[in-house]
C-alpha cells in the first residue's frame, strides 16, 4: 500500500519568551497514513492534535524527527507550496478561514495561489462548489451564510485545490447538530471519491467511519488501530478521561451485566445485530 | 440589523454602467475630477452636469440614493459657500456691519458650490455601480505596472478584499460584546459623551482580541492554501476590454477634448 504521509519521530516544541520554558506538544510520535485511508485522530484538548494537523501540510516545522508528505521533506523549503497543495486543510472556524466576500472567488483562491488558467479554475470552483453541493451560493457572501455552509465552502476551496490528502481540524467544533451531519456526509463522500482523510474529532461518534483510530494523550500515541480493535480497550481510553462512543459504553455495561455481546462494538446496527442474535440463541 | 449593513454603497443594478469594466470606470472618475478643475466657466459645468446627468438614468442608480451620499458633506458645502460669499472682495452688493457680499464673491461661492457638488456626486458614482471586490481588482490591475517600482498594489488589493470580507464578522463580533456587556448591566445609551466613551472600552478591548485571533487564524489559513503574495499569481476572473469598455473610453477621451476646448475658446 502507498504510504502519502510518514511521520518520524515527531517531537514539536513551542517556544515563547526567552525565559520560558518551551511547551513541548508532541513527544516522539511516528505513524504512516495509507493512500486513500480514513483517519480519526482524538484527544483531549491539548492534547496536540493542531500541532500535529499542522505538522502535516508544513505549517508547523518538527523541532526534531520528520515529516514526509508524498515523499517530500516538510523541512525543504522548496518542497513547501507542492506539500500544501497536496495535503490541503480545514480549520474550526468557519469564519476565520474564508478570504473573499464572495463564495466563488473565495473557492477560487488556493487554485489562483497555484498559477492555474482562469479557464481551469472556473472549471475546478465550479465542480467543487457542486461537490459540497453549493452551487447555487456561488455569487452569495459568506457571512450570510449558516457554519455549515460556510464551513462547506472552506471545503469546496481546499477540494479545488485538487490535493491527495485532506486534514480536517475539528471541522465540526462549532456547528449546530445539522451542520455536524453535512460537513460528516461530506466528508465520508470525499473518502468515497479516493482522497486520503485525516478528520481530527473530540466527537467519538465521528470516529465510526473511520477506518484507524489514533488516540492522542499528551503529545503520545495512546491507542493506533482499527475503531473495533482500539474502542476494545475502552477502560485505558477512559482512563485518561476520554469518552469512547455510546455503543461501545453500551456494549461494556451489557457484559458487565452478564450479556455476552462482542467488546468494541462501535456501531449502532452491529448492536441490533448481537442482541438480535443472542436473542435467537436463547 | 447589522447582518444586512451594506458596505460601500453599492447599488445593485443591471446596467451597462454597471457592466463596464472596473478599469474604465476609475479612469472615467479620474478624468472628471480633473475635467471639473479644468473648468473655468458655467456653461463648462453645465456640460459636465449634463453628461453626470446622462451617466446616472444609464446607470438606473435613483437620484434618491445618491443625495443620500451627500449629506455627509452638506456641512463643508455651507461652509466652503459661506467663506466664499463673505470674503471675496470686489463690488459690494449688501452689507451688514461687517459682514458684506460682493457680486465677485457670489460668482466664487456658486462656482465653488458647484464645483463640489459635481465632484462628490461624479465620484459616488464610481463606488456605487461597481462592486467593491471589482473596484479593487481594478485598482490593483490598473497599479500594477508600479509594482516592479515597489508600489505594494496587490498588498492593497489584498487588504481590500480582505476588510470587505471581514467587516461585516467584526460588526456581528461588537454586537455580540455589546449584548454581553448589556446583559451585564453595562449601558452605552446614557451619560455624557466621555462616559459613554468610557464603556465603549469594555466593548473595544475583547473587539481587538478577537480581531487580532481572526486575523492570526485567517493567516494560517491563507498559507495553508498555498497564498504566497501576489507573484505567480492567476485570477479567476480575467480582465479582458470589451467593444463597450473601448467605446467607453473614446467618449471619456472625446468628453476631456471638449472640456479642453471649451475652458480655452469661451
Ligand atoms: N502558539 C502556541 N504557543 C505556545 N503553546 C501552544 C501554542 N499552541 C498550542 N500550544 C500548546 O501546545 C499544546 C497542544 O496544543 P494543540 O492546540 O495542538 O492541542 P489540541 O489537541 O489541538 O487542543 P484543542 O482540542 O483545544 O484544539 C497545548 O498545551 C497548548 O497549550
Ligand atoms: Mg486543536
Amino acid at each position: 500500500m502507498d504510504k502519502v504521509i510518514t511521520v518520524e519521530d515527531l517531537t514539536f516544541e513551542y517556544t515563547r519568551g526567552e525565559n520560558e520554558e518551551p511547551v513541548k506538544a508532541l513527544d516522539g510520535i511516528s505513524f504512516e497514513i495509507d493512500k486513500g485511508s480514513f483517519t480519526a485522530i482524538i484527544g483531549k484538548n491539548g492534547s496536540g492534535k493542531s500541532t500535529l494537523a499542522k505538522n502535516l501540510n508544513g505549517l508547523l516545522i518538527p523541532t526534531s524527527g520528520s515529516v514526509f508528505v508524498e515523499g517530500y521533506d516538510t523541512r525543504d523549503d522548496e518542497a513547501i507550496w507542492e506539500i500544501r497543495q497536496r495535503a490541503g486543510m480545514v480549520f474550526q472556524n468557519p469564519d476565520n478561514q474564508l478570504v473573499s466576500s464572495i463564495v466563488e472567488d473565495d473557492v477560487a483562491f488556493g487554485p489562483e495561489n497555484l498559477g492555474i488558467e482562469p479557464a481551469e479554475i472556473r472549471r475546478r470552483v465550479d465542480k467543487a462548489l457542486e461537490d459540497v453541493n453549493m452551487g447555487e451560493y456561488k455569487m452569495k457572501a459568506p457571512h450570510l451564510l449558516s457554519g455549515g455552509q460556510k464551513q462547506r465552502i472552506a471545503i469546496a476551496g481546499v477540494v479545488a485545490m485538487r490535493p491527495e490528502i485532506i486534514i480536517f481540524d475539528e471541522p465540526t467544533a462549532m456547528l449546530d447538530p445539522k451542520g455536524r451531519k453535512e460537513i460528516m456526509a461530506i466528508i465520508k463522500e470525499l473518502h468515497q471519491d479516493g482522497k486520503t482523510v485525516i478528520l481530527i474529532t473530540h466527537f467519538m461518534e465521528e470516529t465510526i467511519d473511520a477506518d484507524r483510530v489514533i488516540i492522542l494523550n499528551e503529545g503520545k500515541i495512546l491507542l493506533d488501530g482499527a475503531p473495533e480493535e482500539v474502542f476494545k480497550r475502552a477502560d485505558e481510553i477512559r482512563a485518561v478521561n476520554l469518552e469512547v462512543p455510546m455503543m461501545t459504553d453500551l456494549a461494556d455495561r451489557l457484559i458487565k451485566e452478564g450479556i455476552d455481546v462482542p467488546r468494541g462494538i462501535i456501531r449502532e446496527e452491529d448492536m441490533v445485530e448481537a442482541i438480535c442474535r443472542l436473542k435467537s440463541q436463547n | 440589523m447589522i447582518r444586512d449593513i451594506t458596505l460601500g454603497q453599492y447599488y445593485p443594478a443591471e446596467s451597462p454602467i454597471h457592466r463596464l469594466d472596473p478599469r474604465v470606470k476609475i479612469t472615467a472618475t479620474l478624468l472628471f475630477i480633473i475635467e471639473l478643475f479644468i473648468v473655468d466657466n458655467f456653461p463648462g459645468f453645465a456640460i459636465c452636469a449634463a453628461v453626470l446627468g446622462a451617466v446616472i438614468l444609464v446607470s438606473r442608480v435613483p437620484l434618491k440614493f445618491i443625495m443620500r451620499g451627500m449629506k455627509p458633506i452638506l456641512f463643508i458645502l455651507f461652509f466652503t459657500f459661506a467663506l466664499n460669499i463673505f470674503m471675496v472682495k470686489g463690488e459690494v452688493i449688501w452689507e451688514l456691519g461687517f459682514l458684506h457680499i460682493t457680486k465677485e464673491g457670489i460668482r466664487i461661492a456658486v462656482f465653488m458650490a458647484v464645483r463640489l457638488v459635481l465632484l462628490i456626486m461624479g465620484s459616488s458614482m464610481l463606488t456605487l455601480a461597481t462592486k467593491p471586490l471589482n473596484l479593487t481588482d481594478g485598482m490593483e490591475r490598473m497599479l500594477s505596472p508600479f509594482a516592479k517600482l515597489g508600489f505594494p498594489a496587490h498588498e492593497i488589493a489584498m487588504m481590500m478584499t480582505i476588510a470587505l470580507r471581514f467587516i461585516p464578522t467584526l460588526l456581528e463580533e461588537t454586537d455580540k460584546i455589546m449584548k454581553a456587556q448589556q446583559a451585564r448591566g453595562a449601558d452605552f445609551e446614557s451619560g455624557n459623551i466621555i462616559r459613554r466613551a468610557k464603556a465603549l472600552i469594555p466593548v473595544l478591548v475583547p473587539l481587538f482580541v478577537s480581531a487580532f485571533r481572526i486575523a492570526q487564524d485567517l493567516a494560517m489559513a491563507m498559507e495553508a492554501r498555498c497564498y504566497r503574495g501576489g507573484s505567480g499569481r492567476t485570477r479567476l476572473h480575467e480582465m479582458k476590454l470589451k467593444t463597450r469598455d473601448i467605446v467607453a473610453f473614446i467618449l471619456e477621451a472625446a468628453f476631456l477634448v471638449l472640456i479642453i476646448l471649451e475652458a480655452r475658446y469661451f
